[in-house]
């Protein structure tokens, strides 16, 4: 277990939240009271909708929820939608602004989140920041230092879809494919829908690569959004009562 | 996939020279490297000038952050990365490929310095500045803390809460802050300048003499087809000079 618990305030247990690295020392080791979840998984994989549904479940069930995610800091946020649709910016300047932004929003809003003791869903995490840069062609050490000052989560869940599957739900939910979810700055194919599903392919195999190192929990997100659910809200669950009992 | 490989390591060959100023401010390297690029245009010398923290669409992120007083020791550094990174992608590497004297004022050093200073861990920023080369040369403007500091402050006196490293909280008085926090980054310099190989100059001589070496030094570190150009107008000067 990556969290230790040290003593006890308002109830609540304070622990330290423990960085992958020693980026910096003051977010090596973190006071926290609350939980980290993270889901990751593509584009169209159901991660909002999970968030959405596990989010309400935990609050019914009496706890205070905070959602956070990738590209939504205040910082820097529409700075990389700007740059990015005019297409601007290089790989390596695209991965730092990411890096930045992330940090931002870890700062000020996931540790001051789990700080206070609130579960905190977050819609992706590193691992795709990470998994984006090792298909560009950034090296993976290179990448797993940036992010080394990253809280570990508790938990990280990956909907796990078929490409080809998950090709079907884009459509259903946007009726075109994004240029960025394609990888269409990889140039894979001149057709998108091949270039989509290469590239989300090799997005895949670098989840699975970081599988074992992240601890991360593949869920199958070939199946319903109740069955998914049901899964996800299972294992918090247990993983919940699990500490309450110790 | 075969793509990724052929992407990124195809050699291309380098043809121009970075060179680059380090120093605290007010150790007179802006001063010095305008100087060396007025000389190698006049002598239609291919040269670019860049600059620490220009990167337009970086630096409006960069002022924001810094206006609200929201930057952490990690955002900030990895904001000044982003910015580095952009003028190194989109400027410095292509125009070196493309054989110009690229002159930076400050380069990754200035990035190892401040950061390690805010309390990031050397290794780390290293890392990430991985992706840059390793400069030609790099001049280090050694000055006293006094001299730097009196060049600053009665020409500007107020100073920006980052810049005067107020983040850090060392002093509540920004001019005591400035001071101090820029008697650690030289430290930082010195303990550089042993592993990164710098040029120390003097940052107290005379602005002409400082020139005069630093053209000297440059002299020699120029490609030979560069080296030619420059001689030729020389001659040319000399041969109308007996003529008339």
């Amino acid at each position: 277990m990556n969290i230790r618990s040290i003593k006890s305030l308002n109830g609540k247990k304070t622990r330290k939240g423990l960085s992958y690295g020693h980026a910096i020392p003051y977010l090596e080791n973190v006071e926290i009271k609350g939980r980290f979840i993270v889901i990751e998984g593509p584009d169209a994989s159901g991660r909002s909708t999970q968030i959405e549904l596990l989010s309400s479940k935990l609050e019914a069930d009496g706890h205070a929820v905070l959602n956070a995610g990738l590209r939504r800091s205040e910082l820097i946020g529409q700075g990389i939608l700007d740059a990015k649709r005019n297409f601007v910016l290089g790989r390596r300047t695209i991965s730092l602004f990411y890096a930045a932004d992330f940090a931002d929003q870890l700062e000020n809003k996931i540790i001051p989140g789990l700080r206070s003791g609130y579960i905190v869903l977050s819609d992706r995490y590193i691992y795709t920041l990470m998994a984006r840069e090792a298909v560009r062609g950034i090296s993976s050490s290179w990448s797993h230092n940036l992010y080394s000052f990253a809280l570990r989560p508790d938990i990280v869940f990956y909907l796990d879809v078929d490409p080809n599957e998950l090709v079907h739900r884009v459509f259903k939910k946007n009726s075109y494919l994004d240029y960025y979810e394609s990888g269409t700055d990889l140039r894979l194919s001149d057709n998108m829908l091949e270039s989509f599903i290469m590239y989300q392919k090799l997005l895949r195999k670098q989840f699975k690569r970081m599988q074992r190192r992240y601890n991360i929990i593949s869920i199958d997100g070939n199946r319903s959004i109740i069955e998914i659910n049901q899964d996800l809200q299972k294992r918090i669950d247990d993983y919940l009562t699990n500490l309450q009992n110790h | 996939m075969a793509y990724r490989k052929n992407n990124t390591k195809k050699i291309i060959p380098m043809k121009g020279k970075l060179i680059v100023v380090e120093g605290i401010d007010g150790s007179g390297k802006s001063t010095q490297l305008r100087l060396l690029e007025k000389w190698l245009i006049s002598r239609n010398i291919p040269v670019f000038f860049t600059e620490w923290n220009s990167s337009e669409t970086v630096r409006q992120i960069t002022k924001k952050g810094k206006k609200s007083g929201r930057l952490t020791p990690i955002t900030f550094s990895l904001l000044h990365a982003t910015d580095f990174a952009d003028r190194y992608e989109r400027n410095i590497l292509p125009l070196l490929h493309a054989g110009y004297i690229v002159l930076a004022d400050r380069y990754v050093y200035t990035a190892y310095a401040r950061d390690i200073v805010r309390g990031c861990n050397t290794d780390w920023v290293k890392k990430i500045y991985e992706f840059a080369m390793k400069p030609e040369i790099v001049f280090y403007f050694k000055v006293p803390i006094d001299v730097a500091v009196d060049r600053i402050l009665s020409g500007r006196p107020r100073l920006k809460y980052y810049e005067a490293g107020m983040d850090l909280n060392l002093s509540n008085d920004p001019y005591e802050s400035y001071r101090i926090f820029q008697s650690r980054i030289i430290d930082q310099y010195e303990s550089l300048s042993l592993t990164e190989n710098f040029t120390v100059v003097d940052g107290t001589m005379e602005i002409e003499e400082s020139q005069k070496l630093l053209r000297s030094i440059v002299m020699k570190l120029l490609p030979q087809s560069i080296t030619q150009n420059i001689r030729r107008p020389r001659r040319v000067e000399y041969q109308i000079n007996k003529i008339t």
